[in-house]
């Protein structure tokens, strides 16, 4: 019994390879929190200019025992924080593009549909201190109802 | 029936398959992007600023109350009605306009089709949708308020839009990215934007 021909095995094994380079997005920060589950809106805009876009995370905390339940946790970079840190974070992340660019900069909050509104407005009173005007609430696209 | 001789498979096409596979993911796969409701905050007012005086019909007031209820000009509404009495209340058109910067007076709003009456809204650059919320709305239904808000500016900007360049508001901005700049196409959609601008504030939230 003749061997099995192998040849178009590296052609496989490439596709692999190539399908999981294209489809992998790099998560540069670990999430602290469990992944919010977006709430969807049908007017939502793209963003753009992703080196300019901060995040800021709101959701429930993985780690209940240590950081309470509840689904107003914030996050930002990569630990557990309170509104009073988001000047900070967000002068921290102007420090790292050009000056010229400071303008454009958007605040992207993803927060889960069950937190609440006062955690939301907390945060953006600490936005409006620092001049970090344009916000993006992260939402799904979702159908027109 | 002669036996046959164990022929070999012919794996030449193999690659070809592989390619085709590749392509097909490449094209089906999309990567997420982000997107969201975008909003721009006021700036921070200065200490001894004092707020201009707005004529209460001019304000179309929206709370929304901790068990996620609307009050809409204080009635109970659904969700689902409230892009058309907002619609209602921007296209009302009962009065003059704000004055222009170069001081030159109000002018009627000629593009609306509302009812032009006295109890609402003056011009589309006059009306103003208040949202306030309770610190413990959900955040869900905030969204999605603010979600059928913008939808009715949609509305009006596009048929505005359809009516004066023969195309939605949709595409001409799609129109306009492609091509930046053009200046005749910057013009129109400034122009729109004008004429129906989104003007949503949020009061701060009751606890």
């Amino acid at each position: 019994m003749p061997a099995v021909n192998t040849a178009a095995l590296p052609d496989i094994v490439f596709m692999l390879l190539f399908f999981f380079m294209v489809t992998t997005t790099m998560r540069e920060t670990d999430l602290r929190i469990e992944n919010p589950r977006l709430p969807s809106a049908s007017e939502v805009k793209k963003l753009e200019h992703k080196s300019l876009v901060c995040t800021i995370y709101v959701g429930k905390s993985k780690d209940a025992s240590k950081h309470g339940v509840g689904y107003n946790k914030i996050q930002l970079n990569d630990k557990i924080a309170s509104a009073d840190q988001v000047p900070a974070f967000i002068i921290n992340a102007r420090s790292k593009v050009s000056e010229a660019e400071v303008p454009f900069m958007t605040t992207s909050i993803k927060a889960d549909k069950e937190s609440n509104v006062g955690t939301i407005t907390d945060i953006r009173l600490k936005l409006r201190d620092v001049n970090a005007l344009k916000i993006s609430y992260s939402a799904s696209k979702g159908a027109e109802n | 029936m002669a036996r046959r001789e164990n022929p070999e498979i012919n794996a030449g096409s193999m690659a070809d398959i592989a390619f085709l596979l590749l392509i097909f993911f490449l094209v089906t796969t999309t990567m997420n992007v982000d997107s969201g409701v975008s909003k721009k905050l006021s700036e921070k007012p200065p200490a001894d600023y004092v707020p201009p005086v707005i004529k209460e019909k001019n304000i179309f007031e929206v709370n929304i109350n901790r068990n996620n209820e609307l009050l809409v000009e204080g009635e109970r509404m659904d969700v689902k009605d409230i892009k058309e009495a907002a619609i209602k209340f921007i296209d009302n058109g009962g009065g003059l306009g704000k004055p222009g910067e170069d001081g030159s007076p109000g002018e009627p709003c000629d593009y609306c089709e509302g009812d032009r009456s006295d109890s609402s809204s003056d011009h589309p650059n006059k009306a103003i949708i208040s949202v306030q919320s309770d610190r413990g709305t959900e955040y869900g239904t905030y969204i999605k308020v603010q979600n059928e808000l913008l939808r009715a500016y949609t509305v009006l900007r596009n048929r505005l839009c359809t009516k004066r360049y023969k195309m939605s508001f949709d595409e001409l901005e799609e129109t306009y990215k492609d091509n930046k700049s053009n200046e005749d196409l910057k013009k129109k959609v400034e122009d729109i934007k004008k004429s129906y601008p989104q003007i949503i504030s949020d009061a701060e939230p009751t606890s």
